[in-house]
C-alpha cells in the first residue's frame, strides 16, 4: 500500500485519491494498479466488473502522471479511478447493458458522461455489472451473473446499478456512475451504504446513454461520501449538444455547497412514505436522521405526498411503455447479436430477440407493449400520464413550503439472492419510496445513515426541487456530518 | 381496464408478443400470462383517482412551464459537420458490405 495517510481502498476519498497523486506521493498508474490488484483478489466474489479497461486506463494514467511532472493543469478528478455501468458506451469497450443481445458490441464512441469524466482527469478502471438494460432492483436479471452485497454476501446489492453500488463499496474504485430510471442509483447506495445522487432530470447529458425508458432515464454518480459525489456530479452537469434533452440551467459549485451551514433550511416529512411496510429498524434510522438536522438548525415539517401508492402502478406503465418501444431497435441488423439460419427477415428478429433477451426484459416489453396497444392506450398509458402529474403536482406544492424532503429510500434493508425471483409484483414494489421522484424529475439521493442489528447499511433519501442540487447536497452533507459524529 | 376480472387471456398474449417481436416458448407463455395479470391487477388501481380534469405529463419540462421558446434555446446549429466514422458503425453489424446492412431476405417468392 502506497502512502496515502491512513485510508485503506475501500475507505480512500475522492479527495484523498487526488490529493495524493497531485502531490506526487502516488503516481496515477500505481493507483490504478492497486486497484486492479483488488479487483483481482476481492471481484471473484463479487462480481462487480463485467469488463476491464486496463489498457485505456494506463494510457490515462500515464497522461495524468505526465501532467502532475510538468506541472500542467490537473481536473478535478486527476487520477481518480472510476467505474463506468455497462449502459453507458465506452469507445472500443464491450458494451452490454447486462444483455446478451448486445454480447461484444463495441460502440463506435464514448457516453459524454464518461468523457466529461476523463476529461478531468479520471481513470476509467472498467465496466460495471446491472440488471439487464437497467431493468431490475436486485441485479439479479444480468445475463452476466448477479452482483453480491459486500457488506454481505448472501444478499443482494440492489439494482440496477449494482455492480456500481458495490464496487464502491468494496474498494474496486473509488467512484462510479450509475443510472436511474426508478431508484437504480438511490436503492443500491441504500444497500451497499454508499452515497447515490439522482441529478434533476436533464442536469447530466444522456449522450452515449442505452435507452430504458427515455423520459425517466438520467445518469449519477456514487462515492464514499456527499462531497465526493458532489465534485462527481460538477464534472458531469451541464448541457451537452449531442443531447437536446440536456438543461441549460446554471450548474453551482456543489462541492463547495456541501460546507454550507443548514441552519434555517426547512426540511419536508411525507407520511405517506412512513406508513405499513416500512421496516422498524430503517423508521428509527431516518427519525434520528431527522434529529440531527433539527440539531443543526433545520426546522421539520409534516407535509403530504398523498398520490404515492400510486406511484408504483405509474411508473410501471409508464416505463415499460417507453421501454417496449426504445428496444425495438434491437433486432439483430446494426449491432450485437444476430440469430442465425432464420431465413427470412420476420424470423430473424423474433428469433434474436427470443435469444437476446432475458425474462424480465420480455415480460417488460409484454406489458409496455400491451398498454401501447389500440383499445388500451387511454385506459392505461394515458391514465398513468395523468396520474404522473397528480404525483408531481404533489411535489412542487410541498417544495412551496420546504426546502428538502427527507424519506427512507427503501422499506427494508437489503433482502437475500433469489427472495424474489419468481414474484415480478412484489419485486416493483421494492421502488415504492423511489418511482415517485422519478417520474417528478427532481432531484434525489441516498446517504448511508447507520446499520441495521444485522449490520446491513440503512440510506436515507433526501430529496430536492428541479434543479436544486446544491440544498439537497447541504442536507445529505448535514446528516453524514452527524452520522460521524455518533 | 376494469371491468370483470380483466384476464389477459393466452391469446392476448400471443398476440402482444406478436406485436412486439418476440417469440415465447410454450412454458413462457402462461407464466408471462400470469405475471401479466398480476401487475395489470395491482396497476387496475389507478381507476380509483378521477383525471378526467388532468393534463397527460409527457415530459418533466411541462412540470417546470417551460415554454417551446426556452426548449428551442436548446437546438444546435443546423450546419454540417463530423460524425461518428461510418467504417466504426458498420463493423459492428453481424453482416454488411462496408456501406450497408444485409438481413436475410425479405420477400418470399
Amino acid at each position: 500500500m502506497v502512502e496515502m495517510g491512513k485510508s485503506s481502498l475501500e475507505r480512500l476519498s475522492l479527495a484523498e485519491a487526488r490529493a495524493a497523486v497531485v502531490e506526487g506521493r502516488v503516481s496515477a498508474a500505481a493507483l490504478a494498479e492497486e486497484h486492479y490488484e483488488r479487483i483481482a483478489l476481492v471481484d471473484p466474489e463479487i462480481h462487480s466488473y463485467l469488463a476491464l479497461t486496463r489498457e485505456r486506463a494506463m494510457a490515462q494514467a500515464e497522461r495524468v502522471d505526465a501532467a502532475v511532472k510538468a506541472g500542467g493543469p490537473l481536473g478535478p478528478l486527476a487520477g481518480v479511478p472510476v467505474g463506468i455501468k455497462d449502459v453507458l458506451t465506452v469507445k472500443g469497450v464491450a458494451t452490454t447493458a447486462g444483455s446478451k443481445i448486445l454480447e461484444g458490441y463495441k460502440p463506435p464512441y464514448d457516453a459524454t458522461a464518461v468523457a466529461r469524466l476523463e476529461a478531468a482527469g479520471a481513470v476509467v478502471l472498467g465496466k460495471l455489472n446491472c440488471d439487464e438494460f437497467a431493468m431490475g432492483s436486485s441485479n439479479e436479471n444480468s445475463a452476466y451473473g448477479p452482483v453480491k452485497n459486500p457488506r454481505a454476501l448472501d444478499r443482494v446489492p440492489g439494482g440496477s446499478s449494482g455492480g456500481s453500488a458495490a464496487a464502491v463499496a468494496a474498494g474496486l474504485c473509488v467512484a462510479s456512475l450509475g443510472t436511474d430510471t426508478g431508484g437504480s442509483i438511490r436503492q443500491p447506495a441504500a444497500f451497499c451504504g454508499v452515497v447515490g445522487v439522482l441529478p434533476t432530470y436533464g442536469r447530466v447529458s444522456r449522450y452515449g446513454l442505452i435507452a430504458f425508458a427515455s423520459s425517466l432515464d438520467r445518469v449519477g454518480p456514487f462515492a464514499r461520501s456527499v462531497e465526493d459525489a458532489a465534485v462527481m456530479l460538477e464534472v458531469l452537469a451541464g448541457p451537452d449538444a449531442m443531447d437536446a434533452t440536456c438543461s441549460h440551467e446554471t450548474v453551482a459549485g456543489y462541492a463547495a455547497e456541501t460546507k454550507k451551514d443548514v441552519a434555517g433550511l426547512r426540511i419536508g416529512v411525507p407520511e405517506e412514505y412512513f406508513g405499513e411496510g416500512l421496516n422498524a429498524e430503517i423508521r428509527e434510522a431516518i427519525e434520528k436522521a431527522l434529529d440531527g438536522l433539527r440539531a443543526a438548525g433545520c426546522s421539520i415539517h409534516k407535509v403530504s405526498l398523498r398520490h404515492t401508492r400510486y406511484a408504483v402502478p405509474t411508473y410501471y406503465v409508464i416505463a415499460t411503455a417507453e421501454a417496449s418501444s426504445n428496444l425495438s431497435r434491437f433486432d439483430g441488423v446494426r449491432f450485437g447479436l444476430r440469430s442465425e439460419d432464420a431465413g427470412t427477415l420476420a424470423a430473424m428478429y423474433r428469433n434474436t430477440r427470443d435469444e437476446g433477451f432475458g425474462a424480465e426484459v420480455k415480460r417488460r416489453i409484454l406489458l409496455g407493449t400491451y398498454v401501447l396497444s389500440a383499445g388500451y392506450y387511454d385506459a392505461y398509458y394515458k391514465k398513468a400520464q395523468q396520474v404522473r402529474a397528480l404525483l408531481t403536482r404533489d411535489f412542487v406544492q410541498a417544495f412551496e413550503k420546504v426546502d428538502a424532503i427527507v424519506a427512507p429510500v427503501t422499506p427494508t434493508a437489503a433482502f437475500k439472492l433469489g427472495e424474489k425471483t419468481d414474484d415480478p409484483l412484489q419485486m416493483y414494489l421494492e421502488d415504492i419510496y423511489s418511482v415517485a421522484a422519478s417520474l417528478a424529475g427532481i432531484c434525489g439521493m441516498s446517504v448511508p445513515c447507520g446499520e441495521t442489528k444485522a449490520g446491513l447499511p440503512i440510506g436515507v433519501q433526501v430529496l430536492g426541487k428541479h434543479f436544486d442540487e446544491a440544498t439537497m447536497l447541504r442536507v445529505g452533507a448535514a446528516v453524514e456530518k452527524q452520522m460521524s459524529r455518533d | 381496464m376494469s371491468e370483470g376480472n380483466g384476464a389477459v387471456s393466452l391469446e392476448e398474449v400471443r398476440h402482444v408478443a406478436d406485436l412486439a417481436n418476440l417469440e415465447l416458448t410454450a412454458e413462457e407463455l402462461p407464466r408471462m400470462a400470469r405475471d401479466l395479470n398480476a401487475i395489470l391487477g395491482h396497476i387496475a388501481q389507478l381507476n380509483e383517482l378521477d383525471t378526467s380534469a388532468v393534463e397527460p405529463m409527457a415530459q418533466v419540462g411541462q412540470a417546470l412551464g417551460l415554454k417551446p421558446a426556452e426548449a428551442g434555446e436548446t437546438l444546435r446549429v443546423d450546419a454540417v459537420r463530423a460524425s461518428v466514422d461510418r467504417g466504426a458503425v458498420m463493423a459492428e453489424a453481424p453482416e454488411s458490405d462496408g456501406r450497408f446492412f444485409k438481413v436475410p431476405k425479405v420477400i418470399e417468392r
